[in-house]
């Protein structure tokens, strides 16, 4: 019984929880004589997974590799206005915007890597200090909303390959690639190794900073994909978007919701998905039910606490014991669990 | 902790003494202080006062520099408090939305009614300690991350708080209670008016002090260094950092209190707080991750925030632009931070460097040594 407890993964769990939020989900919106499994509700749901998804693999590869990404708000308004901006209603701009976009989000991550590992600052500060950067950039330079996507930017957001929205096929490319990165490249095994134990990674010859930097690199440029994503929606840049959401804080929730080890080093993708699914799900009953949107917070953040507590728990002991024969206090713990 | 009872040989001591915050005269040790990041930041703030002085003469009037202490009171008393939480290694992001909570309940529970003062404060006081209560038990004891735990209470309790005012102002607390923020003691001589939360600041700075100097204060320091090292030496981790939680809770409690003479009743009172109180905290030197920084540090690296938008104000700079100088400046002093902590650092003893202790150690049994040496570096 013990161990086929223990051989439940985290992921296993999450999968468990969103499993129990659709089924309640379902129930109360056939309370509330709607069908869940709709067509519209269902595109609904995935399109609210969508920017945060993208957002949060990034977050989660940031985490992985033992340092915080707080400046994506940022970085998902920036990109929509500099988009919006370049783009400014012809078609023939999209492809300059979105490249010149992608580019600026990376030179932003670039630069949060390299603070966090060169200038040792830790990954929180750095990156809310690159995210006030920002921020006062676009307080001084745009007022209100700019520029405008053409029609053929716009059909982004609006097409869909059958019921599924095309945004969120991208976004499960992107997490496909980035799973595929973690699992068979080198960089993914050096970014687990530098979350784990950067001095570890060190010793054993590692250099520690470039997984980080790419994980920071590739946050940057998915929340520009977000960006992007929002400015097609919404056809026009809004230099606030990305701190209505919250994004950064969401983003951190959504990645330990789904059972990644803030301290880095341990977790995955798929953990993030279905927590960003989760989110949705939630987001959407709340909807249906037409909670107060006040109250919709109070739920999230009851969520995310005792989501995370069911399984937090377990996370710190199901380590591999070390080398060393055990302890008599590590023989009097393992009797009590 | 093995350097408990070093034995200094004279010529080490002149190399490199062992204790420096211990050795050699007051003016060498205090310039020793001021070499850390955590002395740095009163050099910082006596840097920008001047500055402010030079670039606005107004500010050299002692009346304009009070009302500026007691302005910055709220601010630096919800640094002190995050400091606890951060010294031991967690944080507290529920910090603007217990402030926006405490504005709120002082506004519609007080009201009017001025005998209802001492016990609003005291249900004030008592809300707070709940909400500490309730992060650090979440914390400690269901083992979920601080920052999830906080987030979640952050969310939870400012979603309450508008669902409850429907997101307008509401409620207007009696005028004596809102004194305490914005009163002060009349017709003083030199300064004019001494107001009411410079006091408080004093009183909170003086008891942040005493209980860091405590063995409560040493223990939450080493919780946050080492906490393997400190559950083993017997400290019930989840006790002293639930305090730390607690103290947190009721700091941005008091900071409500004294915001409701400032800002009035409002639920976006008190937002970004947490922020800005983390921020003020690693300006002042102490380390993110925990077990190193001073907590008058914390304070300080309040004023020096408070004071640098201040002199962003006087020169002119756009208020848009706060933003952009406020991230470059956090992110150079915690990189100036991080290299000199590194520096001050006592060297590690990986080989005993005074023979006399060595052998000492050496004569009862030969095993004893080896065994001594390599659990400590492992």
């Amino acid at each position: 019984m013990k161990n086929r407890l223990s051989s439940v993964t985290s992921t296993t769990i999450v999968y468990g929880v969103l499993l129990v939020a659709i089924v309640a989900g379902a129930v109360l919106t056939a309370v509330n004589g709607r069908n869940f499994f709709s067509t519209g509700n269902i595109d609904n749901i995935l399109t609210t997974t969508s920017i945060l998804g993208f957002i949060a693999i990034g977050q989660t590869l940031v985490v992985l590799g033992g340092s915080l990404d707080l400046s994506v708000p940022f970085v998902v308004s920036l990109s929509s206005v500099v988009g919006a901006g370049i783009m400014a209603g012809d078609p023939g701009n999209i492809v300059p915007a979105v490249v010149v976009t992608l580019a600026l989000a990376m030179a932003v991550g670039l630069v949060n890597g390299l603070i966090v590992t060169f200038l040792k600052v830790h990954g929180f500060i750095a990156t809310l200090g690159t995210g006030l950067i920002i921020s006062g950039y676009l307080a001084s330079n745009y007022k209100g909303s700019h520029g405008s996507a053409p029609l053929d930017f716009r059909l982004l957001d609006a097409t869909r390959i059958g019921p599924v929205p095309v945004s969120t096929l991208i976004m499960l490319g992107c997490a496909g690639l980035a799973i595929l990165m973690l699992r068979r490249t080198r960089l993914g095994h050096h970014l687990y190794a530098v979350g784990g134990n950067a001095e570890v990674a060190r010793l054993s010859g590692l250099r520690t900073s470039v997984p980080v930097i790419a994980a920071h690199v590739i946050c940057s440029a998915l929340s520009a994909v977000a960006g992007l994503l929002l400015l097609a929606r919404l056809s026009v840049g809004n230099p606030t978007i990305g701190s209505q959401g919250g994004y950064d804080l969401m983003s951190i929730a959504a990645v330990v919701l789904g059972g990644t080890l803030l301290a880095g080093g341990k977790g995955n993708i798929m953990g993030t998905l279905a927590g960003v699914a989760i989110f949705a799900v939630i987001d959407n009953v709340m909807g249906v039910m037409q909670v107060n949107p006040f109250l919709r917070d109070v739920v999230r953040g009851v969520v995310i606490v005792v989501a995370v507590a069911v399984y937090a728990r377990r996370e710190l002991d199901t380590r591999p014991p070390r080398f060393e024969r055990p302890t008599g206090l590590d023989a009097a713990l393992q009797e009590a669990r | 902790m093995s350097t408990a009872t070093p034995s200094i040989t004279t010529t080490e001591t002149q190399a490199r003494p062992e204790l420096p915050l211990h050795q050699g005269s007051l003016g060498s040790r205090i310039a020793a202080g001021l070499a850390t990041p955590g002395g740095a930041v009163f050099v910082l703030v006596g840097v920008l006062l001047v500055s402010i002085m030079v670039s606005n003469p107004n500010f050299t009037d002692p009346g304009a520099l009070i009302r500026f202490a007691g302005r910055t009171a709220p601010i630096a008393i919800a640094a002190m408090g995050q400091y606890y939480v951060i010294v031991s290694g967690e944080f507290d992001l529920s910090m603007g939305a217990v402030i926006a909570a405490q504005v709120v309940l002082a506004g519609n529970f007080i009201g009017q009614d001025e005998g209802r003062i001492i016990p609003g404060l005291l249900l004030m006081l008592a809300v707070g300690a709940l909400i500490g209560i309730i992060n650090g038990l979440v914390t400690t004891l269901l083992k979920v991350p601080s920052f999830i735990v906080t987030l979640g209470m952050m969310l939870a309790l400012s979603g309450l708080v508008r669902y409850i005012t429907g997101g307008a102002a509401s409620g207007n607390p009696v005028d004596a209670f809102r004194d305490i923020g914005r009163g002060g003691i009349e017709d003083v001589p030199v300064v004019d008016v001494i107001p009411y939360p410079l006091i408080i600041l004093v009183v909170v700075a003086t008891l942040s002090v005493w209980l860091m100097r405590r063995p409560f204060g040493r223990t939450l320091i080493a919780a946050g260094d080492n906490p393997e090292a400190t559950h083993y030496s017997g400290a019930p981790l989840w006790s002293y950092k639930t305090r730390a939680f607690v103290l947190s809770s009721l700091s941005a409690t008091v900071a409500g209190i004294l915001l409701v003479g400032y800002a009035g009743v409002h639920p976006s009172v008190g937002a970004g707080y947490e922020f800005t109180a983390i921020t003020a905290v690693v300006l002042g030197g102490v380390v993110l991750g925990g077990g190193r920084g001073w907590v008058l540090s914390a304070a300080a690296g309040a004023f020096a925030l408070e004071l640098l938008f201040t002199l962003l104000t006087s020169l002119g700079v756009p208020s848009t632009w706060r933003d952009t100088v406020q991230g470059l400046i956090i992110i150079a002093a915690v990189a100036v931070s991080a290299r000199a902590w590194q520096v001050g650092r006592r060297p590690r003893r990986t080989t005993p460097t005074d023979p006399s202790r060595a052998t000492h150690i050496a004569t009862p049994s030969p095993n004893q040594p080896s065994t001594g040496a390599t659990t400590g570096e492992n």
